[in-house]
């Protein structure tokens, strides 16, 4: 826990005594495994080798360096590329601990006793392993269709377990960045847009007049880009407006911060677009040359004025004048930021279409300083065999519900997992791939339901997280820092590629997952899916189909091409036809309204905590990526456990003091399994508590993250679906205080 | 409310969250320090007065302690350097701005001067000691000649000696505690004082054991002032001084300092010796032990109090 | 020649990713740091500022823990740097000590050890790692005996301040505020 500084005059004369009598000895040093050698070697100029970064998915290019003996001793951005500018973030630049956690998966398992999320194994080889999983996949198919498997992912490797999956008859290939993410974000903007807003955001923060930040908690959230944008919108005097009921750092840097009261922000959203409308600061002629649906708008948001808003987010009706104001001052040149964590509230992508509004009345998509278009290079695959199709989805789980989600549901696995009278096939065989679900999905008893009626769990992971405790099979991957991986391609101002390659040989009995994917789909007679001999040929073949090579690309890591389709925002008076129904931004969703869903968003107000209770808020730390960073050496240096954020006031009422441990109780009964340190601090209003995202781990093997902090995971077990695309809404849930922990309360 | 977070996690051992790089050696070190700088003065004094018949407690037998305790100050010293291999360069550059070179040399220098005095006088202890080797003997008998010479040297070096225990930490601007000039004669009048409790063990006759007894009597009158002295002058000077004399006055050294350093280290020896003047029958040792203990806890409350105390920003 | 370097509060957002920089860089121990973040906030909710700096050794003009240092091991290199001899450093402990930012600590070697402006990298032209590698571009540094460093100029631009001057140390890295 971050610790008070000027704490001298507080200590008890206990501790004075033990400072006289030695009692300095007691207090633990932390372990000194990384001690270095007396030695001046310094990366500096030393041997690097290329990379992008997985230790989030904003994949930042890189150099790894490395000293004369060939260890890893520092990540560096790559100057050429656009998504970090030669800098990466705290955890890009700790990304070295992946590497040398020395509590990294080591070798592949196989489960000796129940699935009971225990790491009950036994070491195998990775033939028998892999063999156990290709006789688990063909007895899975034969038995109920190869579509009853599925593959959860998130990372690099979900390629070639995507590929292995189609291959072999599967479509359900679900990733938690979509329905635990942005999910509601990227429906809601392609009922207004025609197009989602897809990864890295095509935001043009650093020319921008004019920042609105809804959550989002930039400076905490450490995407890379927007970061630093960021910075540069600051440095260029533009308006900051933050809306977050938490004095966010973000916040701190801003010029307004409406300290919303959660779960209200589609009032005041509303409102915002009310007084646009009523005041004519909308772009008239963009509004009417490129949107549809006006006039209902106008008459629908007429009641939606600043004082309705004000009683129901406590922002006072001046300060939503004045910053719907700026707004209009600095249009087009405005960012109502969509966020990216937006499953809070279950009506996300009703307050997400709010936002894509609000930005299309302000003209700002495809303006500087708004939303660019961008661009993505065209790489084509390498040449595989048409995957056939498989006779039934997840979706057939859903009773024609989430129609509009245009990718798969990761919770939607699951509840196509869990048996139910309405199927008559339930998926029987996971792969997990990079995804640690139990700390990832709400509702962890509904995972662990889906979980106990899988025939076959199979993980891919770099680490003993808590997911592989349920998995009849382990498979270590090595870190990205050990291998080659795909392209990336992400789209952004420019088109681009960057390469990925080993900087040293993996670790251990490790394995990167095309080799693990293309070994297994050779077990299972798929091999002409993963045709090429070396995973490099099929990079080289990919990189000279865009006239570059392997070998450019090893000494420069990242190529930017040129733009192919045009400017990086529409021209003056340019005609341009929308992927909508009318070919129109839709402020009225037609999309919508034929799903019978409201086609303006509607506010509706939300449960509020019970007393003695407090709205579970949560986020990120920068130095800390979800779960996956818990047990970084380097990371865990910086911070090894998360707090909770408690009001001065709410503090009082306990009786709270800094420091002092705690359980968190929800409205379910659920107690934290660890308890969590105290901060008492302003920032957080006094009917929330705040935690980040990631931490109480209780799997031992990971030493570092074992019991700090508690997990915000587990306590969330009141899900807010969205109607529409099938979001988990996570922000409904309260907790209160508790001063021990009773053993019947199970979570 | 004010909040002022580290939060980067750091924790770099011994400085977080306070300061705690000097241990029980340094203060044991500035203790052995002042007690042996506080004999050696007198027996340098007593020498040069021409008293030392009458005080050959003082002069000739005290000092026998203090090469070994100057050894085991130095073992302290050593330990606690956490570099030790480099010891040796404390010797290879003469730095006047820093106390620790200071001490180093000083040290160097008193210390063989000690062993000397000890060889003179060793005599007095081992009345048929006879030096066998020609060069000993030849030595001896040149410093027994010029014995008043030596002990000027040793006036002057003990007087350094004594000073620098204080000025070590009173040279520590960024800890308030220490940011005192008063640090300096204090721990020299400490010193001194055990070293007159020392050699009222030592001496032969009541007439020596009551003349340091009335010294002794004097000097913890001096500290008194002198503490009374640094406190005022705290509480009306800067914050980051009224907060630091704070820990001695409701913080938490508070008990420790007014209760072992000035009640059992000072006044109730003071009490024991005026009452031995006055005629009463008094325990030689333990006024003396009761101010050697003393000196000793001031030391450590010092040090470690001192490392507590910090700027604030 | 006179380093410097000046760290925007304004545009800071304490992610500690110049703190990870400099470990990785110049083989800090895990456990140890030679820069770290402080975060100070005032105020009663909703009426709240926070200022983030991230601090390290100042380089100051008139450093105790030169003075004190007993062998010479701490001593200014060109530009005022002020730098550490690990094999002249007897681990005495009394530059930490002297030292009222706290800037300097204990290596487990032995040895003191503490932000050394990156001389290493200056020489070839580079900018210290933290700098290098800080996502707002919110540090910056260079010769204040330069007009036209990035330094200079930003002082020159904005208001500052640096820690403690009090103390009376000379600090060279400054706050803008
Ligand atoms: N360092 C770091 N950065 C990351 C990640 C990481 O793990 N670590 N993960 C990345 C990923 S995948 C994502 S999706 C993003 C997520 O990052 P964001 O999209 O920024 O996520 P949010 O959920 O919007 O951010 C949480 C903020 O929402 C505020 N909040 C809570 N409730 C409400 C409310 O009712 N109304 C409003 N207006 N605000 C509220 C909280 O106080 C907090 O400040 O971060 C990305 N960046
Ligand atoms: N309670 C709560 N739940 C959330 C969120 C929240 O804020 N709070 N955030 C949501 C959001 S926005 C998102 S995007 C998701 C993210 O959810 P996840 O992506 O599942 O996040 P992590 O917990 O980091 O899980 C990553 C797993 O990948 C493993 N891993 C790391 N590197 C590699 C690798 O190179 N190869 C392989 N095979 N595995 C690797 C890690 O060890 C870890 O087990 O979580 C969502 N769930
Ligand atoms: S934002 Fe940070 S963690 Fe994410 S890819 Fe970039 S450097 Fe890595
Ligand atoms: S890297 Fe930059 S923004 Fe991050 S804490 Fe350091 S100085 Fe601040
Ligand atoms: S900050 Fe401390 S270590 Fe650095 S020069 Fe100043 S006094 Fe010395
Ligand atoms: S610890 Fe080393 S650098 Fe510091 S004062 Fe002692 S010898 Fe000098
Ligand atoms: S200048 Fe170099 S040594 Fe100093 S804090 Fe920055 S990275 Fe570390
Ligand atoms: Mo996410």
């Amino acid at each position: 826990m971050a610790h008070k500084r000027r704490d001298f005059i507080k200590i008890s004369s206990l501790s004075a005594a033990g400072l006289l009598f030695g009692a300095h000895q007691l207090r633990s040093a932390r372990p000194d495994f990384n001690k270095t050698p007396f030695s001046n070697m310094r990366p500096v100029g030393s041997v690097r080798t290329s990379t992008y970064c997985e230790v989030c998915f904003w994949k930042c290019a890189g150099w790894v360096y490395k000293d004369q003996e060939g260890n890893i001793k520092k990540i560096v951005g790559n100057d050429d590329d656009t998504n970090c500018n030669g800098r990466l973030c705290p955890r890009g630049t700790g990304g070295v601990g992946m590497y040398y956690d020395q509590d990294r998966l080591k070798t592949p398992l196989i489960r000796v006793a129940g699935a009971d999320g225990q790491q009950t194994f036994r070491e195998a080889s990775w033939d028998e392993a892999l063999d156990v999983v290709a006789k688990g996949l063909a007895k899975i198919k034969q038995e109920h269709g190869a579509e009853c498997t599925a593959l959860l992912t998130h990372g690099s490797g979900g390629h070639y377990f995507g590929t292995l999956l189609k291959a072999f008859g599967s479509g359900n290939i679900a990733a938690p960045s979509y329905a635990q993410c942005r999910g509601p974000r990227e429906v809601a903007f392609i009922a207004t847009y025609g197009e989602g807003l897809n990864s890295p955001e095509p935001t043009d923060i650093r020319d921008t007049r004019c920042l609105v930040l809804i959550g989002s908690h930039l400076g905490e959230n450490m995407h890379n880009g927007q970061v630093q944008e960021m910075s540069d919108a600051i440095d260029k005097g533009a308006t900051i407006i933050t809306v977050d009921p938490r004095f966010s750092t973000a916040a701190s840097k801003s010029k307004f911060w409406l300290p919303i009261k959660p779960a209200t922000d589609l009032a005041l959203l509303l409102s915002w677009i009310h007084l646009i409308i009523e005041n004519n600061w909308y772009d008239e002629e963009y509004v009417e040359k490129y949107t549809y649906g006006f006039e209902q708008l106008k008459q629908h948001v007429k009641s939606y004025t600043p004082e309705w808003a004000y009683g129901i987010t406590t922002i006072k009706p001046d300060v939503i004048r004045e910053t719907a104001r700026e707004m209009a001052n600095a249009a087009p040149s405005v960012i109502v930021h969509p966020g990216r964590h937006v499953t809070w509230y279950g009506d996300d992508t009703q307050r997400l279409r709010a936002v894509a509004i609000l930005n299309a009345l302000l003209g700002s998509w495809g303006r500087r300083g708004g939303f660019f278009v961008p661009e993505k290079a065209e790489v084509p695959d390498y040449p595989h065999p048409p995957f056939p199709k498989p006779a039934r989805t997840w979706r057939d789980a859903m009773d024609g519900k989430f129609r509009l989600a245009d990718l798969a549901l990761a919770n939607g696995v699951c509840e196509a997992t869990i048996p139910s009278v309405r199927m008559d096939c339930h998926i029987k065989g996971w792969i997990v791939n990079g995804t640690n679900l139990i700390m990832t999905l709400p509702d962890k008893q509904k995972t662990l339901e889906a979980i106990k009626s899988l025939d076959l769990l199979v993980v891919v992971d770099t680490m003993p997280m808590e997911i592989t405790g349920y998995a009849d099979v382990v498979l270590p991957e090595c870190t990205y820092l050990e291998r080659w991986d795909d392209l990336r391609i992400v789209q952004g101002r420019v088109p681009n590629v960057a390469l990925r390659m080993p900087a040293t040989d993996p670790l251990y009995d490790t394995k990167p997952a095309y080799w693990i994917a293309k070994k297994l789909a050779g077990k299972m007679g798929l091999g002409d899916y993963f045709a090429w001999e070396n995973f490099e040929d099929s990079l080289d073949w990919q990189l000279k189909q865009i006239g570059s090579s392997l070998d450019e690309m090893k000494r420069i890591g990242v190529k930017n091409l040129p733009r192919e389709y045009g400017p990086l925002y529409f021209q003056d008076g340019e005609d341009k036809e929308f992927y909508t129904n009318t070919g129109k931004i839709e402020l009225y969703s037609t999309a919508f309204a034929e799903e019978g869903f409201d086609p303006l968003p509607v506010y509706t107000p939300h449960q509020e905590p019970p007393a003695g209770y407090y709205r579970l808020n949560y986020g990120r730390a920068p130095m800390h990526t979800f779960s996956r960073t818990a047990n970084n050496p380097n990371l865990t240096d910086l911070m090894d456990e998360n707090v909770v954020w408690v009001n001065p006031k709410v503090a009082k009422e306990w009786g709270l003091t800094a420091g002092q441990e705690v359980y968190l109780q929800n409205q379910d009964g659920v107690v934290s399994d660890f308890p969590i340190k105290v901060r008492i601090t302003e920032r957080i209003r006094f009917d929330s508590v705040y935690m980040v995202h990631g931490f109480g781990h209780n799997h031992k093997q990971l030493s570092r993250a074992h019991g700090r902090g508690a997990s915000d995971s587990q306590l969330i077990t009141r899900v807010l679906v969205d109607p529409i695309m099938g979001g988990t809404g996570m922000r409904g849930n309260f907790v209160t205080f508790r001063f021990e922990k009773e053993s019947e309360v199970e979570s | 409310m004010r909040e002022e977070l580290i939060t980067s996690g750091r924790m770099n051992a011994h400085i977080d969250p306070h300061l705690e790089i000097w241990h029980w050696h340094i203060p044991l070190y500035l203790f052995l320090g002042g007690l042996t700088a506080g004999i050696l003065f007198f027996a340098a004094l007593y020498t040069i007065l021409g008293k030392e018949e009458r005080y050959a407690g003082a002069v000739r037998r005290a000092p026998v302690v203090v090469p070994f305790l100057l050894i085991i100050g130095l073992a302290a010293l050593f330990l606690d350097l956490r570099h030790k291999l480099y010891f040796w360069q404390l010797y290879t550059t003469i730095k006047l701005e820093s106390p620790m070179s200071w001490g180093a040399w000083t040290l160097m220098a008193i210390t063989p001067i000690s062993v000397i005095w000890l060889a003179i006088h060793i005599q007095e202890f081992f009345p048929k000691w006879e030096w066998k080797n020609i060069i000993l003997k030849d030595l001896n008998g040149f410093f027994v000649k010029n014995k008043v010479g030596l002990a000027w040297v040793m006036l002057v070096l003990s007087l350094i000696l004594g000073i620098y225990t204080g000025i070590l930490f009173s040279a520590f601007n960024a800890r308030p505690l220490w940011n005192t000039s008063i640090l300096g004669p204090l721990f020299l009048a400490s010193g001194l004082s055990a070293g007159a409790a020392t050699i009222i063990l030592f001496a032969r006759s009541h007439d020596e054991r009551l003349l340091f007894a009335r010294i002794d009597l004097m000097l913890i009158g001096i500290e008194l002032f002198l503490i009374i002295h640094m406190f005022m002058g705290f509480r009306a000077s800067t914050q980051v001084q009224i907060e630091a004399s704070g820990l001695f006055l409701g913080g938490p050294y508070t008990a420790p300092f007014w209760i072992f350093v000035v009640m059992l280290g000072m006044v109730v020896p003071a009490f024991l010796e005026i009452l031995e003047l006055r005629h009463k029958k008094i325990p030689v040792y333990l006024p003396v032990a009761l101010v050697l203990f003393g000196s000793l806890m001031l030391r450590f409350i010092i040090a470690y109090a001192g490392q507590f105390s910090r700027w604030l920003y | 020649m006179r380093y410097a370097m000046a760290i925007d509060t304004k545009k800071c957002v304490g992610c500690a990713d110049c703190v990870v920089a400099c470990q990785t860089e110049n083989m800090v121990p895990i456990g140890y740091c030679r820069d770290w973040i402080v975060e100070v906030t005032d105020g009663t909710y909703p009426q709240l500022e926070i200022e983030i700096r991230s601090e390290r050794c100042n380089h100051c003009d008139n450093s105790p823990c030169v003075r004190c240092c007993p062998t010479g091991a701490s001593h200014y290199v060109e530009g005022g740097i002020v730098k550490v001899t690990q094999h002249k450093c007897i681990g005495c402990g009394a530059c930490i000590a002297s030292c009222p930012y706290d800037a300097r600590y204990s290596h487990p070697d032995g040895y003191v050890d503490k932000c050394t402006f990156c001389d290493h990298r200056i020489k070839l032209g580079e900018q210290p790692a933290c700098v290098a590698v800080c996502p707002t571009k919110c540090m910056y540094f260079g010769d204040l005996d330069d007009p036209n460093s990035e330094v200079s100029k930003v002082l020159k631009k904005r208001k500052y301040k640096s820690l403690i001057p009090e103390a009376g140390t000379r600090p060279h890295v400054f706050y803008l505020i």
